[in-house]
């Protein structure tokens, strides 16, 4: 097979693409919370980006999307990233496209999936446990559950140590299970383990900058393009079924949503109209291949409503998720992968599957629930046990004292403030970087 | 030598700053301040959890006048601040021992 120009250059802009949407969510989360939050909570998304890509290098890649595991993960074959120059990628049949390009496109998935997490336990992680956290985590729980919903195998398909779930059949085009119920699982562990915030439900703790919410939305929503066509690891008439799905689910969540608060709260609100957005790319993330657009409207629209109803469940339980990591990603990924049972049509994409609605019978909603179930509860107990592990372990700790935590967790952990309107907060400056070098003053440095 | 300060609602700040000027008060100090009398705070909705919020926006401005015209600048103050409804603010009046215009190191009544 020879390389395809066409279907590279789409593949190495989807992982642009998919790349952006890490800061964008970091934007997002780091609006909703508060002032002195909004450091630490993009901070949580970058270093995110660090490690992983790291790991990736060094055996993620390997473990997910390897030839020479079984279905539980991928082996060892392939670390270091070495083997894959001048190959081409092969996931369940050869794809005309550098292995490195679709490396680098997974990888994205990879960065943002435990990025998602972080809302859950925004405002109170120590830094330092949350590093531990997302590099064990991505090792154990992402990498393999990566290969169990996304690796269709060697060139044969199904041939050579796919996935259990790839094997079994179960539709996932884009991370609905693999990236988005996986997140919502942990998210909801971490939100258990580190328990509520100070002056959770008693304080107002409002979001300190909406427009840095719409700008995070907005950023999110033009890279899941690349999240959800780039999949189709081509520029094909399957891209632009994806693209198209995303886009009209996307937008009829967001009337969903803001349905929702318009009969229960009065008013439609800029902060739903946002999640509604979020709410629907995460519900037709797993279905957007394979869906007649119709269908994919009639999604964005429950999943927005149903998100938007779905946030009231923690101040009922109890638990501090945040951000709502729970309402918008668990929720959102069960419903688009649930909604697959019903709906899925082989007219549509001859490589999925046929729903109840398509004469499939109760065959795939069966596939598509064990799924779910098994990376929701596969990742919930992982991040349960790392989490309380992370927090006993003597001098590292996963939350910041309480004193920290009221002052704010910028500076406690990054010695930074957000925002400085008046800047007359009376500092002087020392650099530790050349120690007693002289700074030069303004009129030295116009001049 | 008096302060006169007020605390009124936002969106009235520009018809106070006009009618001071009318009068004749040429300086003033203007800044955001958030409180709360008889109006209490409002309500909002953010994905569905009503929060509280007790403090309202408020304008609070600083005028200093000499002692004879401290009644009328409240006077000026209260009618063009006023819209009748509850959360209108209040105006009070403290006495100054001195004040020096740091340009030139007037006092008295010479700084105002």
């Amino acid at each position: 097979m020879e390389l395809n120009a066409g279907d590279t250059a789409w593949v190495l802009a989807s992982a642009a693409l998919v790349l952006l949407m890490t800061p964008g969510l970091a934007f997002f989360y780091g609006g909703m919370v508060r002032v002195k939050s909004v450091l630490n909570m993009l901070m949580m998304s970058f270093i995110t980006i660090g490690i992983v890509s790291v790991l990736w290098v060094l055996f993620g890649f390997s473990v997910a999307f390897g030839n020479t595991g079984n279905g539980f993960w991928g082996g060892l074959s392939d670390i270091g990233l070495g083997e894959a120059i001048n190959r081409l990628a092969v996931n369940g049949g050869e794809y005309p496209i550098p292995m490195l390009a679709f490396a680098m496109f997974q990888l994205m998935f990879a960065v943002i999936t435990p990025a998602l997490i972080s809302g859950a336990i925004a405002e109170r992680a120590r830094f330092l446990g949350w590093a531990v956290f997302v590099a064990v985590w991505v090792t154990i729980v992402y990498f393999p559950v990566a290969h169990w919903v996304f690796d269709f195998g060697g060139i044969d398909p199904l041939g050579q140590g796919p996935g259990w779930l790839a094997k079994l059949g179960v539709l996932d085009f884009a991370g609905g299970t693999a990236v988005h119920i996986n997140a919502g699982a942990a998210g909801l562990a971490l939100a258990i383990v580190l328990g509520r915030r100070i002056g959770w439900r008693r304080d107002p703790m409002r979001p300190h900058n909406l427009p840095l919410v719409m700008i995070g939305a907005a950023l999110l929503w033009f890279g899941w393009f690349g999240f959800n066509a780039g999949s189709a690891l081509g520029a094909t008439q399957l891209a632009a079924v994806a693209f198209t799905n995303t886009m009209v689910a996307t937008s009829a969540a967001v009337l969903g949503w803001l349905a929702v608060e318009r009969v229960r709260d009065g008013r439609p609100t800029s902060l739903g109209a946002a999640s509604g957005a979020v709410a629907g790319l995460v519900a037709i993330t797993p279905a957007c291949a394979f869906l007649a657009p119709w269908a994919a409207v009639l999604l964005g629209l429950v999943a927005g409503a149903v998100c938007a109803l779905a946030v009231g469940l923690k101040f009922r339980f109890g638990f501090d998720d945040s951000l709502d990591v729970v309402a918008v990603h668990l929720v959102g990924g069960i419903v688009g992968c649930l909604y697959l049972g019903f709906f899925a049509t082989t007219r549509v994409n001859e490589a999925g599957s046929d729903g109840l609605f398509y004469g499939g019978g109760l065959s795939l909603l069966g596939k598509q629930a064990t799924g779910a179930f098994s990376v929701f509860a596969y990742s919930f107990l992982i991040a349960l046990a790392l989490g309380t592990a992370i927090k006993a372990v003597p001098g590292l700790g996963f939350r910041v004292s309480e004193e920290d935590e009221v002052t704010g967790i910028d500076l406690a952990e990054h010695a930074e403030s957000g925002y400085d309107f008046l800047g007359s907060s009376g500092s002087s400056q020392h650099s530790s970087a050349a120690p007693g070098a002289r700074v030069p003053d303004h009129e030295e440095v116009s001049a | 030598m008096k302060l006169v300060t007020a605390v009124v609602k936002p969106f009235r700040i520009e018809e106070v700053r006009a009618a001071l000027e009318t009068f004749g008060v040429h300086g003033m100090t203007v800044t955001e301040a958030s409180g709360y009398g008889r109006q209490k705070g409002h309500t909002e909705v953010y994905r569905g959890a009503e929060y509280t919020v007790d403090l309202v926006p408020k304008a609070r401005i600083e005028v200093l006048v000499d002692d004879i015209d401290a009644d009328d600048v409240v006077e000026v103050v209260v009618k063009s601040a006023q819209t009748g409804r509850i959360g209108d603010g209040k105006v009070w009046v403290t006495p100054v021992e001195t004040v020096v215009r740091v340009r030139t190191g007037e006092r008295g009544t010479d700084a105002l």
